[in-house]
């Protein structure tokens, strides 16, 4: 058959799990190595967000189970407009972000079109730049009185407020999120063979009718996982808003009411319980979305739809489309780079004048938020790719009860916003001391690196399961055939197999938890323990200290870069090598 | 079907993708309600030409004609040419009821009559059963069948059928050989299937055109093309065949075969003296102990057996006979006794079964 059957996770070469089970049944280490990582879920994950969710039934003076928090919640009315706000920003986030990656998406899967190197580009650009860290700069570009207003004022007499309030925060978080729209709906749309169509022409269709009733149903389960994926990811921001002075949305108010009243007032945790639905809510419909309709449609050797060369005027407008779109994209980074080395930017074009001030101050005195970074980020790198290896080997490669809630549980992060995760660490941990440092865990430097291992847990564990899939049983099995015992078959046949994914899976985690702010702006407790996120967050509060929160955004941006740039190359590696490996084999 | 069955005409048409040429002056003649079989190995342009005639892949030189009727410039939703696509290509959003009426609906058929044909579609590929469910619920050969019925539901004018068996397995294969040929016989519908094998062209199709490198060798009843092929290529691709290249001579009206090793053979019929082959099948061989007795018109060949095979009905050896080794099948019979490899044989060349092949 082709590949018309739904595509099972299981790798092609792996009939059955059962080749391995005797294993588990045989020595007690995968059970212990999965209960011990369930205990840390449990404790890091499962328990805090517990807390959050009993204290925001609970009577803040009594303690017994009420509604009480919620009525209250709905009840003053910028709780109620906060909440609005949060959700019609998310959704015109998702529309603007569609407006963005739909006619790009179309044109690299419709035409042979030779800016689709660009447009891969424009898919990767905003990723490397957490939304928070351009959207000051977004204001001096954009805003009442930037750049492009004043260019505006000065040939036409108008004035658009891109920056106004909500729009700000609209427009920043669609120019850094719409590539997840583009990525899966170009996924979904180079999953569609070509037979699809050709199919439907044979039978009369064509034009339009052949769109809507083909092609657009088929590409649909992509759309709408991408779309609830910004969905989550807006309206769990709490960065963003918070940079922009947009206070009256969910998350900043959360964050507002633990660090101005304390972490006994119970709206922050009503809240939590909203933005933690939410995002259920929108994991779920990707979830359905995507559920039996994996319409990976393409045959062996062929796929994608149909492509037609582009007429003159057409390229010429789709490029048009396209490089105004990466204008747009790269707004933040050119916004940044100017403040950066700007000396005073205030009421005109550009900077008055430029200099390199901004970079030897942060360098010569606030190094420390960038060592911090990279040890944090490190660390949480480091443990999410050992714990999603071993999750991974326990999920797919034993026969242990219970084994898939491991998997569940450490992909149920993805649900949990920062800001919730921060709460929920404060409210835990604040009464336990660690033994022999004499502080409370909530407040030592360590719950930072373990809120950033847990909520990027997920990426690095689907990267591990990807690599996993790649390694047939069968290798396995030769390797225990030949005497090796289970630990050095993994150490020796196993990992060495997974490095490239494990290395992307390391890669990924590191990256972005470098630029993490929701979480890690709840559990910082000194100055001296505060990564980069931190550091701009808090320059970036005063007109003075914008220069040099602009070159420690650069530098973020540089580090994620340079990280992402590294694990792109380690996969295309991976990719070569095997496509060389297929060659050989075929006798090509 | 309103109108009785139509003729396919393709004349003098060339394909290429870009530099690339794919097919070659290619002119066939099919008859109305003929079934009709591409044959040839991957790469030969057999897929090319018929998804020429579906409308899809680079427009062609040439002409091609349905009914009469030039269609080479036509799109694919203006033929009325069904095709069944290699991979079904069912729609995976849409229930197996919803495929096959697709077609129906994009041809303005009203909705009852559009229901009316859906059922009796189901009805004659037995899936009445399953209307309702996804094609990704179904096995193989019911996909296959769905994919069937979604395109003979239209009445299209000519059926076209892209590698319609390769995705199924063995058994299920010889089974849908027949379900396809009687659906064929009951609509009386212009048919051309493409393959890469001969046993499917062969049971199938009344005739057949085998195709290599873009260019048509040779065109035929299956049984005509086997025992007369034109030429070492089809010779060579439908079925066993021993090709001995050597020399014809002719002196006096009579012909015999020579090559470089010595061997000689006496040809019945006259033959253009030159360079050329001869083809053996190897069950027109027979193969006996040296200096046995043998009928007027066997040529004995001595040589030493290389292999004995042992295929159930056949036995197959594998004899060296000068610089050659020459392939002979001898039908097996409960207690036969086998020539033991390495023994001294004699291989009978019936000279009533050759084909000579000029070069």
């Amino acid at each position: 058959m082709g590949r018309l059957a739904p595509r099972h996770d299981r790798h092609p070469l792996l009939p059955e799990r059962s080749a391995l089970s005797n294993f588990a049944r045989t020595s007690p280490g995968p059970a212990v190595v999965a209960v011990l990582l369930a205990l840390f879920l449990l404790v890091f994950l499962v328990i805090p967000v517990a807390k959050v969710i009993f204290v925001a039934f609970q009577d803040p003076n009594t303690g017994a189970l009420t509604l009480v928090n919620f009525a209250d919640f709905f009840n003053t009315s910028l709780f109620r407009e906060s909440f609005f706000n949060s959700l019609y920003v998310a959704l015109m986030s998702v529309l603007v972000g569609s407006v963005i990656a739909m006619p790009l998406a179309y044109f690299t899967t419709r035409f042979n079109f030779h800016g689709a190197v660009l447009i891969q580009t424009l898919g990767v650009i905003p990723l490397i730049m957490p939304p928070f860290v351009g959207a000051v700069a977004m204001q001096l570009l954009f805003g009442a009185n930037g750049s492009i207003n004043l260019l505006l004022d000065d040939w036409f007499g108008i004035n658009i407020p891109f920056m106004e309030g909500l729009n700000g925060v609209i427009l920043v978080e669609s120019i850094h999120y719409f590539p997840f729209i583009l990525i899966n709906l170009s996924a979904a749309l180079n999953n569609i063979d070509r037979s699809m169509e050709e199919s439907a022409q044979n039978l009369g269709a064509n034009g339009l009718r052949l769109f809507r009733r083909i092609v657009f149903p088929l590409a649909m389960p992509g759309y709408v996982a991408g779309a609830s994926l910004v969905f989550l990811k807006v309206f769990d921001d709490l960065g963003t808003p918070l940079l922009l002075n947009v206070n009256n949305m969910l998350a900043p108010q959360a964050y507002l009411r633990i660090t101005s009243i304390g972490i006994s007032d119970p709206m922050g945790y009503v809240i939590s319980v909203i933005l933690v639905l939410f995002s259920l809510f929108a994991l779920w419909t990707s979830f359905l979305a995507m559920r039996g309709k994996d319409y990976a449609t393409v045959q062996k050797g062929g796929g994608g739809l149909m492509k037609r060369d582009l007429r003159i005027w057409e390229k010429v407008g789709a490029y048009a489309v396209v490089i105004f779109t990466l204008l747009v994209v790269l707004s933040p980074h050119i916004g940044l780079t100017l403040l950066s080395f700007g000396t005073i930017w205030s009421f005109s074009v550009l900077p008055d004048g430029f200099t390199l001030a901004n970079y030897q101050e942060i360098i010569g005195t606030t190094s420390e938020y960038i060592t911090n970074t990279m040890l944090y980020a490190g660390l949480a790198a480091l443990i999410d790719v050992i714990f999603g290896i071993a999750i991974a080997y326990l999920v797919w490669r034993t026969k242990l009860v219970g084994r898939k809630w491991l998997d569940y549980l450490a992909t149920g992060a993805l649900a949990i916003p920062g800001v919730v995760l921060g709460i929920g660490y404060l409210r835990t941990f604040y009464e336990f001391e660690v033994p022999f440092i004499g502080q409370p865990l909530a407040s030592w430097w360590v719950i930072i690196v373990v809120a950033l291992a847990i909520r990027r847990l997920p990426y690095a564990l689907r990267a591990c399961v990807a690599a996993l899939q790649q390694v047939a049983v069968a290798l396995e099995e030769a390797a225990e055939n030949l005497g090796a015992t289970k630990y050095r078959t993994v150490k020796r046949v196993v990992v060495p197999l997974m490095s490239g994914g494990i290395i992307a899976g390391f890669v990924t985690s590191f990256a972005t938890a470098a630029v993490e702010l929701s979480a890690t702006i709840m559990l910082v407790s000194a100055e001296s323990d505060a990564p980069l996120s931190y550091g701009i967050y808090v320059f970036m509060q005063s007109a003075a200290g914008r220069g040099p929160g602009a070159a420690l955004g650069m530098i973020a941006v540089i580090i994620v870069g340079v990280a992402t740039y590294l694990s792109h190359r380690v996969i295309e590696r991976g990719k070569r090598e095997r496509a060389l490996d297929a060659a050989l084999a075929g006798g090509v | 079907m309103t109108t009785g069955p139509v003729s396919v005409k393709i004349e003098d048409v060339h394909v290429s993708f870009g530099r690339t040429r794919v097919l070659t002056g290619v002119n066939l003649d099919i008859e109305p309600g003929e079934f009709f079989a591409f044959l040839g190995p991957s790469g030969s342009g057999k897929s090319t030409l018929l998804r020429a005639i579906a409308g899809f892949g680079p427009l062609p030189a040439g002409r091609i004609l349905i009914d009469g009727q030039d269609i080479t410039a036509l799109p694919p939703w203006k033929r009325n040419v069904g095709m069944v696509f290699q991979s079904y290509a069912l729609w995976p959003h849409m229930t197996v009821r919803k495929n096959i009426a697709f077609g129906l609906e994009e041809h303005k058929v009203d909705a009852k009559e559009i229901r009316r044909r859906v059922d009796a579609a189901l009805d004659l590929v037995g899936l009445a059963e399953y209307a309702d469910r996804r094609p990704t619920q179904l096995s193989g050969g019911q996909q296959q069948r769905v994919a069937l019925a979604r395109t003979v539901v239209i009445e299209p004018r000519v059926l076209l059928l892209d590698e319609p068996l390769s995705n199924l397995d063995a058994n299920l294969r010889v089974q849908m050989r027949r379900d396809i040929l009687d659906l064929q016989r009951k609509l009386s519908l212009t048919t051309i299937f493409v393959t890469h094998d001969q046993e499917e062209a062969n049971t199938m199709s009344d005739r057949m055109a085998v195709l290599n490198d873009g260019v048509i060798q040779q065109v035929g009843a299956p049984m005509a093309l086997y025992d007369r092929p034109a030429n070492l290529f089809v010779a060579d691709f439908l079925g066993t065949a021993n090709v001995l290249e050597g020399r014809f001579i002719t002196d006096n009206g009579r012909s015999r075969f020579t090559d470089e090793s010595g061997i000689e053979i006496v040809i019945d019929k006259t033959v253009e003296p030159g360079y050329g082959a001869l083809v053996l099948r190897p069950q027109n061989l027979t193969i006996q102990p040296p200096g046995a007795s043998h009928r007027a018109h066997i040529v004995p060949l001595p040589g030493t057996v290389q292999y004995v095979e042992f295929l159930g009905s056949i036995v197959r050896y594998a004899v060296q006979v000068g610089p050659h080794v020459i392939l002979i099948d001898e039908s097996h019979h409960q207690g036969d006794q086998v020539f033991e490899q390495w023994v001294a044989v004699e291989v009978g060349v019936d000279t009533n079964y050759l084909t000579t092949l000029a070069q």
